[in-house]
């Protein structure tokens, strides 16, 4: 059984001490929620999964092997979504996930096929073509969230992904982490909404 | 070489829909070597004499006056931390990037020298060696100046932060390159000359892409 754990993780952002002796762990086909108030440090521990940030303490564990002992086999299987959405605004909505999938995946083969996989589930496709700088607030979360399909990965960290989603592409994104955990996979998702029914759920204070 | 020619193919698409920018740098460089004359008089003996450190110096000051951009807009919009996480090494994409900038701003550097060379009286032997040597040289301009924008990225005042920083870094690589003209147009040899910047440029390509990519790192923490 894959397990992505981390344990007494510290953390320090400008002298102030964000969280301490904090420890979680998430299991394959499972997701872990993170609520809390703002500044509780949701998005710190986000960026310590991703290797962004390093614990001021604490070790951060993929199958009880230390994460920051092989760095490039972690980012090969983590996909992280931040508050900026990484789009360019001169290149097109294709041109803009072709890019993160062609970088993230070795088969470059496959990458054109699931670009459009991709920005079909996000209800994109349609304006693949379109400069990016034309999107709402709300597409280009889209358009970000897409790079999470275009260029698979075991583990996702979404840092509050539904911000800016109207109610419909809510429900693609909670359909999309569904399915992603059928499969295997496992996401730790900050968020400030409701966590569904039976879902595991660390509360940072 | 995983990421390389995806990064580069996405920055030089960037730079050409942005357009102008490259336009801009050569501008500038045309517009400070197109000055010297105004100021230090018109007087051919003069200005055959220091042509070849003007082309250099102002090719040094454009290349710097595009360096702070060359991970703003990503640093400013996300991307740099996605890039960060990707999977390709993030050396090989700091390097495609400042290969990007050489494309963009050195090549046409070099390009419009020549008819500097003219404008200020350079002599054919010496025109042919400055080509050469601004060839060697400005490579490595981007190459160090990647290390030196990174190190400034989320500080105010980056661009002046930047110059600061790195017209240190760029005085071998100007002593060099003046020297190879200067020793061409006295019909000295000028291969040692050569050979140092070349072995500068090796030097740069080998550490630039660690130390970026290592502030690069610091900076989106």
């Amino acid at each position: 059984m894959v397990a992505f754990s981390g344990t007494r993780l510290t953390c320090i952002r400008g002298e102030r001490l964000v969280f301490e002796d904090l420890g979680f762990s998430v299991e394959e086909g499972t997701a872990l929620y993170l609520t809390g108030a703002n500044g509780s440090g949701k998005s710190s521990l986000l960026r310590i999964m991703a290797t962004l940030l390093r614990p001021a303490a604490g070790e951060l564990c993929w199958n009880a092997v230390d994460v920051w002992d092989d760095i490039p086999a972690h980012h090969d299987r983590t996909r992280y979504v931040g508050h900026p959405d990484g789009v360019k605004p001169v290149l097109s909505v294709g041109e803009n996930l072709t890019f993160w999938a062609a970088i993230s995946e070795t088969r470059s083969e496959q990458v054109g096929q699931s670009v459009q996989t991709a920005l079909d589930r996000v209800g994109l496709d349609r304006l693949s073509e379109m400069p990016a700088r034309f999107l709402s607030a709300g597409q280009r979360r889209r358009l970000n969230l897409a790079r999470l399909l275009a260029a698979p990965a075991r583990l996702w960290l979404l840092d509050e992904p539904a911000v800016g989603l109207d109610e419909g592409s809510t429900a693609v994104l909670e359909s999309m982490i569904a399915s992603h955990l059928a499969k295997g996979g496992m996401a730790v998702v900050a968020t400030h909404d409701a966590v569904p029914a039976g879902a595991r759920r660390l509360e940072l204070s | 070489m995983r990421g390389f020619t995806d990064t580069l193919r996405r920055e030089l698409r960037l730079a050409l829909r942005q357009g102008g920018d490259s336009l801009l740098v050569v501008m500038f460089f045309v517009l400070v070597v197109v000055l010297f004359p105004l100021g230090a008089g018109p007087e051919p003996g003069i200005l055959s004499r220091i042509g070849a450190g003007i082309i250099w110096v102002s090719a040094l000051l454009a290349a710097m006056l595009s360096m702070d951009r060359l991970y703003q807009s990503d640093f400013e919009d996300g991307s740099l931390e996605l890039l960060v996480l990707s999977p390709a090494p993030l050396e090989i994409i700091v390097l495609a990037k400042a290969a990007a900038h050489w494309l963009t701003t050195g090549l046409p550097l070099i390009v419009a020298s020549p008819l500097l060379g003219l404008l200020l009286n350079l002599e054919v032997e010496g025109m042919a060696v400055m080509l050469v040597s601004l060839t060697l040289g400005t490579p490595a301009l981007s190459l160090v100046g990647a290390i030196a924008a990174a190190l400034v990225l989320g500080a105010r005042r980056g661009g002046v932060l930047i110059s600061l920083l790195i017209l240190p870094l760029f005085v071998p690589i100007l002593i060099f390159g003046v020297g190879a003209v200067d020793a061409a147009l006295l019909e000295l040899t000028y291969r040692p000359q050569l050979m140092v910047l070349g072995a500068l440029l090796l030097l740069a390509a080998a550490l630039s892409p660690w130390a970026a990519a290592a502030a690069v790192r610091q900076a989106v923490a």
